[in-house]
C-alpha cells in the first residue's frame, strides 16, 4: 500500500537560554494510507511536538517529513497552510473552536476557505452526523466540552481530509463523553477512509488503532501492530 | 474576497463589547476633533466679530483735514454698499450752568447708527438711542461726579445749552491708553452748526463709520483706496487692523485652539492604537486556529484589517454625528455660562475631515498590532507560545507612515513645517522615553522584588513583568495621554497668566500726566496720604528722531514712497530705567541698563517701531533732545505685551544719561471706588494745576471684556479636550481588563478572597498609573516649556499645584477603573467568566 506520511530522522530541539533541549531525537516511521495510527508516551516525551511537525504546524531542526508524497519540511508557512486546507484535518485536546463563530460557521470555515459551493448544506450534514444539528447556531461557550469536541470533529472532516491528526482528543473529557467522541471519531474515519494519527496517553484507546508507536525522551522506543483494531 | 468580508463580520459579532471600546476611542477622538474644530471655529469667528466693537464699525475713515469735494464724493460713494455714520470731534471748553465750572472736554457730535458693533453703555440705558431726539447731551461718569452734575442739569457747549440726559459708563473703540485723554461728551450732529464751534481754522477730527453685510468688503475697500486717499489725509481702519491692539491675545487663542485640535486627535490615535493592540492580542488564538485550518497569513491579516477599517468607519461616523451634536448643543446648554453667544454652523469640511481621519487613524495605528497576525504560528493551537511580533521591513514602513501622517496633520493644523517637525520629534522622543521607562520598570521589578514582602505586594509587583503583562502598553498609552493632557493643562495656566494680567486685582485705573520734577515728591506724598498705591512712576523725556544710520529725517521724509511716516515725525516720549519690566521681552540683542559714558548711548526699540523707521540691531540713531543732538545705537529690540495696562514705550534709554534732561513724570495708581477717584482727582488738580489726571475705567472695559472672553475660550476648550482625553484613557484601561480576568478568577478558585484579589490589582494599577503619569508629567513639562518659549513666546514658570492635580487625577482614575474592572469580574461566578470570553 501507498504511504501517506513518511518521517525520516526527524529531530527538534529548542534553545532555552544557553542550553539546547533536544525534544525529538532522530525519529523515523512511515504510515500507510487509510491506516489508524497512534503515538503514546509519558507526558513531556515529545508527542505533541512530533504531531505538530508531521502536520506541518512547525519547522523541524533536521530530518524530513513527506505528506502525501510532498516534502513539507522545507515549505513556507503559507505553502503549508494550503496543504493543510487540502489534505489535513485536526482535533485538539482543548477543542480550539473559534469562539466568535457559531457551531455551523466553525464547520463551514475549511469549506469556505476552499471556495466550495453550498458550504452550509455540507456543514449541516456533518453536524447532523455528530448529532448536533439542532445546536448549529450556538456559540462554543454555549456548548459542553463533549459537544464542542463533536463540533470540532465535524469541522475536521468537513474538507474530507486524507489524513487526520488528533492530539489527545479526549484528554479534557470524562469517560462517558470520551466514549461517545471516540466512537464518532472512528466511525467518521471509517466512512471517509481517512488516515488517523492519534496522540494519546490512554493505552486502551491506542489499542483500538492498527498500529502504535511509543516515544520516550524524544526517541521512538516501540512499534506495535495491535491485534484487535477497529476496522 | 466576499468571504473575507463575511468572516470579518461574523468574527466581530461576538466581540461587540471589545469592539465597542475600540470604536468608542475613535468615536471620542473624532467627536472631540469635529466639535473642537467646529466649536472652536465658531467661537473664534464670534470673538472676531466681537472685535468689531473695538472699532464700532467694519470700516472707519478719519481725517483731520478739510475734505475736498472729490474726496467727499468718494466717502459718500462707498456708503452705497452698506450704512454710514458720521462723527465730528474736537476739544472745547464747556461750562456747567448750575455751578458755572468750566472744563475742557472732547466733544463728539454724532449722526447715524454708530456703533454698529458693541454698545455705548449709558445710564439710563436708552439715553444714547434717544440722544438725537432733542438738545441732549451725554457726559462721562467721571465728569459728572467731579462737578456734581445730575441728569437734567444743563451744559453750555458753544452757543447752545444742552440737557444732560445720560451718564456714559463705557465707550467702545478706545483700547489703548492715549496720553492726554480727556473726558468726552456726546451731542447730536444736527446742533453742531448752530453751536458755532466749527469755524474756519479750528482743529477737528472727522470720522466716517461704515457697516457692510460682507465683512471682507471693508478690507477690500481699504486695500483698494488707502494709497490713493492717504495723501488727502484720510486714515483707513478696518476691524482687522484695529484688532492688532489685542492681537497678542488673539494670536494666543488661535494657536491654542490649533493645539487643542491637534492634541485631541493624538489622544484619539493613542486610544485606537492601544485598543487595537489589546484586541488583536485576544484574537491571536483564533488566528492560530484559522491558520491550522489552512488560511494564509495575508488572508487572516485582511480579515482583521477589514474589521478594523469597518469599525473605524462606523466609529468616525458616530463620532462625527456626536461631535456635530455636541457643537450644536453646547452653546444652548451652556448659554447661561457662556459670556458670548456662540453661533452654530455645520462645517462639511470638518465632517469630511473627521470621517477620513477616523478611518485613516484606525487603519494606520492598527497596522502594527495587525501585522503580527501574519506571523501567528498555527502551533499556538497545540501550545500557547510566546509573543509574536513583526520584525521586518513592514514594521518600519508603518512607523514611517505614522510619522508622515502626524507630520502632515500637524503641518495642516499649525501651518509651519519646522514647528510640525519639532512636534513629531518630540512625540517620538516621548515614545522612546516611555518605552525605556516601561522596559526599565519590568527589568527592575524582575530583579528586585524582596521575597519577604507580603504575597499581595509581590503579586502586584510581579504582574508588571510576568508574561502577558500590560506594562508596556499601559505605560505608553497612559504616559503619552498624560503628557498631552498635562501639556494642555500647563499651557492653559501659562496663557491665562499671560493674557489676564490686565484683569488682576491691582490693575491701574488712574494716570497722572505732566508732573514736573520738583512736584514729583509732593505728588508721591499726596498719593501716599490717600492710601493709594503707586503702581508705576516713570520719567518722560520728549525727543525727536533726527537721523537713522546716515539718513536724516528730512531726506527720509522727502521720499514720497516711504511708508510708516508717522514713526519718523512723531514727538517721542521716552523713558529711562536700568531694567526691563515684565510686559517686555528682548527678542534681539542685549539690554543695557546703565550707560557707561563712552560712545553712543545703547538704547532699546520696540520691534514694530524699529521696522517702521528702518533700523535694526547696532544701527546708529541720532535724537534731538530739546535742541541737543544725542548719538545712540540700537543695542536691543523689544517686544511689548500691549494688552497690559502700563505705560509702555517704543524707545527705552538706560540710566545715567537723561537724568538732567528736561522731563516730566507720569504716575499710575489704582483707586478702589469712584468716590475715591473723584476725591483724588480733585486733590491733585487743586495742588498741581498744571497736571492732568485721567481715570481709565470706561476705556478699559472693551479690552477687558474681550480678554475675558478669550480666556474663557481657552479655559473651555482646554477642559473639553482634557475630558475627552480622560475618557480615551479610561477606554484603554478598561480594555486591559480582559488581560486579568482569567488570572483573577484562577486566584479566586485557588482560595484568594475578594479583598486579596482587589489589593493585588490595586497594587498593579497604582504602580502603573504612578509610573506612567509621572513620566508623562515630566514629558509635559519639557513639552510645555518648548511650546511656551518657541511657539507662544511667553515666559515660562513651573507651578506645583497643577502638577499635583494632574498626577493625583490620573493615578486615581487608573486605579479606580482598574478596580472597577476587577469588581465586575469578582461579582460574577468564576465559571461564567471562564466560559465566557477566553
Ligand atoms: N517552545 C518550547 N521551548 C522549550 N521547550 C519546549 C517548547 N515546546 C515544548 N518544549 C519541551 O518539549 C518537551 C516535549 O513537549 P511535548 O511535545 O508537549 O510533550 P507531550 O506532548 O508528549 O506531553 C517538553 O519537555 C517541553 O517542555
Ligand atoms: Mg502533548
Amino acid at each position: 500500500m501507498e504511504s501517506i506520511l513518511n518521517v525520516q530522522n526527524l529531530s527538534k530541539s529548542f534553545q532555552t537560554g544557553r542550553k539546547e533541549l533536544t525534544v525529538l531525537d532522530s525519529v523515523s516511521f512511515e504510515v500507510k494510507k487509510g491506516q489508524t495510527f497512534s503515538i503514546v508516551g509519558p507526558s513531556g516525551s515529545g508527542k505533541t511536538t512530533l504531531l505538530g511537525l508531521c502536520a506541518g504546524l512547525d519547522q523541524s531542526s533536521s530530518g524530513s517529513v513527506e505528506l502525501n508524497g510532498i516534502r513539507i519540511d522545507q515549505m513556507s508557512e503559507d505553502e503549508r497552510a494550503a496543504i493543510r486546507n487540502q489534505h489535513v484535518g485536526f482535533i485538539f485536546q482543548s477543542f480550539q473552536l473559534i469562539p466568535t463563530l457559531t457551531a455551523l460557521e466553525n464547520v463551514m470555515v475549511p469549506l469556505e476557505l476552499r471556495g466550495q459551493r453550498n458550504p452550509k448544506d455540507q456543514a449541516m450534514e456533518l453536524l447532523t452526523k455528530v448529532g448536533l444539528a439542532d445546536r448549529h447556531d450556538h456559540y462554543p461557550s454555549q456548548l459542553s466540552g463533549g459537544e464542542q469536541q463533536r463540533v470540532s470533529l465535524a469541522r475536521a472532516f468537513s474538507n474530507a481530509p486524507s489524513i487526520l491528526f488528533a492530539d489527545e482528543p479526549t484528554g479534557n473529557l470524562d469517560d462517558e463523553t470520551s466514549e461517545i467522541v471516540e466512537a464518532l471519531l472512528f466511525k467518521l474515519n471509517q466512512e471517509h477512509g481517512t488516515t488517523l494519527i492519534l496522540v494519546t496517553h490512554d493505552l486502551e484507546l491506542a489499542k483500538r488503532t492498527q498500529r502504535t508507536v511509543k516515544i520516550k525522551g524524544g526517541k521512538l522506543v516501540e512499534d506495535i501492530l495491535n491485534p484487535n483494531p477497529i476496522v | 474576497m466576499t468571504w473575507l468580508f463575511k468572516m470579518a463580520w461574523r468574527d466581530s459579532r461576538r466581540n461587540y463589547k471589545r469592539l465597542l471600546l475600540f470604536t468608542s476611542s475613535i468615536v471620542l477622538g473624532i467627536a472631540a476633533l469635529v466639535s473642537i474644530d467646529g466649536f472652536g471655529e465658531n467661537l473664534k469667528h464670534d470673538i472676531d466679530k466681537e472685535a468689531g466693537s473695538l472699532l464700532g464699525a467694519d470700516l472707519r475713515i478719519s481725517t483731520s483735514r478739510t475734505i475736498k469735494p472729490a474726496t467727499q464724493s468718494f466717502l459718500d460713494s462707498i456708503a452705497q454698499f452698506g450704512d454710514i455714520s458720521k462723527e465730528v470731534s474736537f476739544a472745547s471748553m464747556v461750562s456747567f450752568v448750575k455751578t458755572e465750572d468750566t472744563r475742557i472736554v472732547n466733544v463728539r457730535a454724532l449722526e447715524g447708527k454708530y456703533p454698529y458693533y458693541g454698545n455705548i453703555l449709558t445710564e439710563p440705558a436708552s439715553a444714547y438711542a434717544e440722544l438725537s431726539q432733542g438738545q441732549h447731551t451725554l457726559l462721562d461718569e467721571q465728569v459728572m461726579k467731579e462737578f456734581d452734575i445730575v441728569l437734567g442739569d444743563s451744559v453750555k457747549v458753544g452757543n447752545l445749552v444742552f440737557v444732560v440726559t445720560g451718564k456714559i459708563k463705557g465707550i467702545p473703540g478706545q483700547t489703548t491708553v492715549q496720553m492726554g485723554v480727556v473726558p468726552s461728551i456726546y451731542i447730536p450732529m444736527q446742533y453742531l452748526d448752530a453751536s458755532g464751534l466749527i469755524q474756519f481754522g479750528s482743529r477737528y477730527l472727522r470720522k466716517f463709520y461704515y457697516q457692510y453685510e460682507d465683512e471682507k468688503l471693508a478690507d477690500q475697500l481699504k486695500e483698494k483706496y488707502q494709497k490713493q486717499y492717504r495723501p488727502e489725509g484720510l486714515d483707513f481702519d478696518s476691524i482687522a487692523s484695529s484688532k492688532r491692539q489685542t492681537s497678542q491675545a488673539f494670536g494666543v487663542m488661535t494657536r491654542f485652539l490649533n493645539l487643542v485640535g491637534f492634541i485631541a486627535l493624538l489622544l484619539g490615535c493613542i486610544g485606537v492604537a492601544s485598543a487595537v493592540h489589546i484586541y488583536i492580542k485576544g484574537k491571536l488564538q483564533t488566528v492560530a486556529i484559522l491558520r491550522c485550518l489552512g488560511i494564509k497569513g495575508d488572508k487572516a491579516f485582511l480579515i482583521y484589517l477589514i474589521q478594523i477599517a469597518g469599525m473605524g468607519l462606523v466609529g468616525s461616523l458616530i463620532g462625527v454625528v456626536l461631535g456635530t451634536f455636541l457643537q450644536t448643543v453646547l452653546p444652548s446648554v451652556l448659554s447661561d455660562f457662556l459670556p458670548i453667544a456662540v453661533s452654530f454652523g455645520i462645517s462639511w469640511y470638518s465632517i469630511g475631515k473627521g470621517i477620513l481621519l477616523g478611518i485613516l487613524i484606525s487603519v494606520l495605528f492598527a497596522l502594527i498590532p495587525l501585522m503580527n497576525i501574519r506571523n501567528v504560528s498555527p502551533l499556538r493551537t497545540l501550545r500557547v507560545n510566546e509573543e509574536v511580533s513583526e520584525k521586518g521591513l513592514g514594521r518600519w514602513i508603518v512607523f514611517g507612515l505614522i510619522g508622515a501622517f502626524i507630520l502632515g496633520f500637524t503641518y495642516l493644523q499649525i501651518g509651519s513645517l519646522i514647528e510640525a517637525t519639532f512636534f513629531v520629534l518630540f512625540i517620538l522622543f516621548s515614545f522612546i522615553i516611555l518605552a525605556a521607562v516601561a522596559w526599565l520598570v519590568m527589568f527592575l521589578v524582575r530583579r528586585i522584588i524582596p521575597s519577604n514582602w507580603s504575597f499581595i505586594l509581590r503579586q502586584g509587583f510581579a504582574n508588571l513583568h510576568r508574561p502577558n503583562n500590560q506594562t508596556f502598553i499601559l505605560v505608553l498609552s497612559i504616559g503619552l495621554g498624560t503628557a498631552l493632557i498635562a501639556t494642555l493643562f500647563f499651557m492653559r495656566g501659562l496663557l491665562l497668566d499671560q493674557i489676564s494680567v490686565a484683569q488682576a486685582g491691582d490693575r491701574p485705573n488712574m494716570i497722572v500726566f505732566d508732573v514736573q520734577t520738583p512736584q514729583k515728591d509732593q505728588l508721591l506724598a499726596l498719593t501716599d496720604s490717600m492710601d493709594l498705591p503707586v503702581l508705576q512712576q516713570v520719567p518722560i523725556v520728549t525727543m525727536q528722531l533726527e537721523k537713522v544710520k546716515s539718513m536724516t529725517r528730512k531726506e527720509m521724509m522727502a521720499d514720497s514712497t516711504r511708508k510708516d511716516r508717522w514713526a519718523l515725525n512723531r514727538e517721542n516720549r521716552v523713558t529711562y530705567r536700568d531694567s526691563i519690566i515684565n510686559s517686555e521681552t528682548i527678542i534681539d540683542g542685549a539690554w543695557v541698563g546703565n550707560y557707561d559714558g563712552n560712545g553712543p548711548v545703547p538704547i532699546s526699540l520696540e520691534k514694530d517701531y524699529a521696522r517702521a523707521i528702518g533700523a535694526s540691531l547696532n544701527d546708529p540713531l541720532v535724537f534731538n533732545v530739546q535742541g541737543v543732538e544725542l548719538e545712540t545705537v540700537v543695542s536691543s529690540i523689544r517686544e511689548i505685551a500691549w494688552n497690559r495696562i502700563q505705560t509702555n514705550f517704543l524707545i527705552l534709554f538706560p540710566n545715567n544719561i537723561l537724568e538732567q534732561a528736561p522731563q516730566f513724570h507720569v504716575l499710575i495708581t489704582r483707586t478702589s471706588s469712584t468716590d475715591q477717584s473723584v476725591a483724588y482727582q480733585r486733590n491733585v488738580v487743586k495742588a498741581f494745576p498744571n497736571v492732568s489726571v485721567v481715570g481709565l475705567e470706561q476705556i478699559l472695559s472693551t479690552v477687558d471684556d474681550l480678554i475675558g472672553k478669550i480666556s474663557f475660550v481657552i479655559n473651555f476648550m482646554a477642559l473639553f479636550s482634557i475630558l475627552t482625553g480622560l475618557l480615551i484613557l479610561i477606554g484603554s484601561v478598561i480594555l486591559s481588563r480582559f488581560q486579568r480576568i482569567k488570572e483573577s478568577v484562577l486566584l479566586r478558585t485557588l482560595g484568594a478572597n475578594r479583598k486579596q484579589v482587589l489589593l493585588i490589582n490595586l497594587t498593579e494599577y497604582a504602580l502603573l498609573g504612578l509610573i506612567a503619569a509621572f513620566t508623562g508629567i515630566l514629558l509635559a513639562l519639557v513639552g510645555s516649556y518648548a511650546l511656551a518659549v518657541f511657539v507662544f513666546q511667553s515666559p515660562y514658570s513651573i507651578k506645583i499645584v497643577p502638577i499635583i492635580i494632574v498626577l493625583v487625577t490620573i493615578v486615581s482614575l487608573v486605579v479606580l477603573i482598574g478596580l472597577s474592572n476587577s469588581r465586575g469580574i469578582l461579582n460574577r461566578p468564576p465559571l461564567e467568566v471562564l466560559r465566557g470570553e477566553s
